[in-house]
């Protein structure tokens, strides 16, 4: 296995399992909640915050952060009012998100070299930073799922019936949103704003077929998740091929053939 | 006889078309409440005004004499059989165990006499051999009697049912029905229903709203009779006949 002899080969396999299983807790929540647009919207949106920190000169993960938990929270309190034209709200948040990082880098005077592993992914080039920083994000995320994980589930099923019950489900939507956010940026730096949403619900669309609740589905998801990130960077480096998309053509082919898999099945 | 629900001149607007106009309706839990209307004539409104889910603009609305949002975990609902979220993977028991959700139980886990709850109100409606099935596997009619044991798991003082029995077929609602009149000896029922038989043959008052309400008793022995008669035989009974039936002890409360 001379593939884990480098320390940056070491770091994107323990960045793809963090980001896995982050994947697979947060995706599950995307899916059932039907939420994959908002996600994209946070995702696309986020290139604002590495504008605006390329513009001002600070770290773009930073940048990306703040900026897609502030769209986060614009995002959760449109949806939250359940506002006619909900989607064309998030489509025209998405378009300005990537509007204002296009303009901010242009505007930045020199040459970004960067600015491709934000579109795409830079897995390979994750520093032992950016793994503390994908460990808290992973103990934020389950930490909160384990303390409200009925609350969750009953809001996801049925949120009429869980503020009947006294959950503060407002309360809890917004927490989630803003989860949502984060972890949406903490896995753009394995995978790319424009890759996220494939690794964010492919697992949880395959899982929820074969599980029979939203912990199995969750864990199932993060194992196919580690799966597609494992494989797709496996391939990228033998082949010397682009580590995300790489990913991504894994994890979509196994998507088309378990699907085309069902079809016979089901004939 | 306390009233444990009373709404007091309500309106209710949606982007400025009236809803409901001056609703005045006193309830207490002695009584099996059907509400009937057309479609669009406010009755999903009128039962949304009294579980809180949604406010007036205009009246007044209390709950066991308090805002009905300060004391939902007294009462529970059963909505209609609107199951969009089709491929959620969740078993019978867990949607059940929703029942038993309280504020004051936020962080721990479902307990043991959660469960055993959850089980029972599934032996109840007649479901416990499905505890541990996928929601989506199962059919309309069991899915409604899975949330009707979710409701019940609240030991809630009132239910609220919006059209429980409308994806169901016509024996599946009368046990439906046959359960709710059994648990009205101990709680309050209230039910949406578009089937005005059903209202005539099991409530003890029926309230027709469009925009407007009027609230009509219906007489003892006659609900019983007729309800026996179609659980009986299987004779037509004519719509007309039931109307008929019921006499207007009261003075309609008209709005205009």
């Amino acid at each position: 296995m001379e593939i884990l002899q480098f320390d940056f080969m070491q770091n994107a396999l323990i960045a793809s399992v963090l980001i896995s299983i982050i994947c697979g807790l947060i995706g599950a929540l995307v899916v059932i909640n039907r939420m994959v647009f908002i996600a994209g919207g946070i995702a696309h949106g986020s290139y604002g915050g590495i504008g605006i920190a390329l513009f001002f000169g600070f770290a773009p993960m930073l940048g990306a952060s703040l900026f897609a938990l502030v769209l986060g929270a614009i995002l959760a309190y449109i949806t939250h009012k359940n506002t006619n034209r909900l989607d064309a709200l998030v489509g025209a948040l998405w378009a300005f998100g990537m509007a204002l990082g296009i303009i901010l880098t242009d505007l930045t005077p020199g040459y970004n070299v960067d600015l491709m592993s934000y579109l795409f992914g830079a897995i390979l080039s994750v520093s032992t930073e950016d793994l503390y920083a994908m460990g808290s994000i992973l103990v934020l995320v389950c930490g909160f799922v384990l303390l409200f994980y009925k609350q969750l589930l009953a809001m996801s099923f049925d949120a009429e019936f869980a503020k009947l019950r006294g959950i503060n489900v407002t309360l809890l939507y917004f927490a989630l949103v803003l989860l949502i956010s984060l972890g949406v940026v903490i896995i753009i730096r394995a995978v790319g704003l424009i890759l996220v949403i494939a690794l964010l619900t492919i697992p949880p669309y395959i899982a929820e077929k074969f599980t029979n609740s939203l912990w199995e589905m969750m864990i199932v998801s993060a194992l196919l998740a580690s799966l597609f990130c494992l494989s797709g960077l496996f391939l990228s480096y033998t082949f010397n091929l682009s580590s995300g998309a790489s990913i991504i053509l894994v994890a979509t082919l196994t998507f088309s053939t378990q699907l085309l898999l069902e079809k016979i099945r089901l004939r | 006889m306390q009233n444990d629900i009373i709404l007091k001149d309500v309106s209710f607007n949606y982007e400025n078309a009236p809803i409901l106009e001056n609703i005045n309706i006193e309830y207490s839990k002695e009584d099996f409440l059907a509400i009937i209307g057309p479609n669009g004539g406010g009755k999903s409104t009128l039962l949304k005004l009294m579980i809180g889910i949604l406010k007036p603009q205009k009246g007044m609305v209390s709950l066991f004499g308090k805002n009905p949002s300060d004391v939902s975990e007294r009462i529970s609902y059963v909505p209609q059989d609107t199951f969009a979220n089709k491929g959620f993977p969740i078993q019978v028991i867990d949607i059940v165990l929703m029942g038993r959700l309280s504020k004051s139980k936020s962080f721990s886990f479902y307990s043991k006499k959660d469960k055993a709850i959850a089980l029972e109100m599934l032996d109840k409606v007649g479901m416990k051999a499905y505890a541990a099935q996928k929601i989506n596997a199962l059919s309309g009619g069991q899915r409604q009697r899975v949330f009707i044991a979710r409701a019940l798991a609240s030991e809630a003082e009132i239910l609220f049912l919006d059209e429980p029995t409308a994806s169901i077929d016509t024996a599946g609602q009368i046990d439906v029905f046959k359960l709710l009149k059994k648990l009205n000896e101990s709680i309050g029922i209230i039910i949406i229903s578009h089937d005005i038989n059903v209202a005539m043959n099991y409530a003890t008052k029926v309230a027709h709203v469009n925009k407007a309400l009027y609230l009509h008793d219906v007489p003892k022995a006659k609900n019983i009779a007729i309800f026996d008669a179609k659980a009986l035989s299987s004779t037509h009974i004519c719509p007309i006949e039931l109307i008929t039936a019921t006499r207007c002890t009261h003075l309609h409360t008209d709005a205009h």
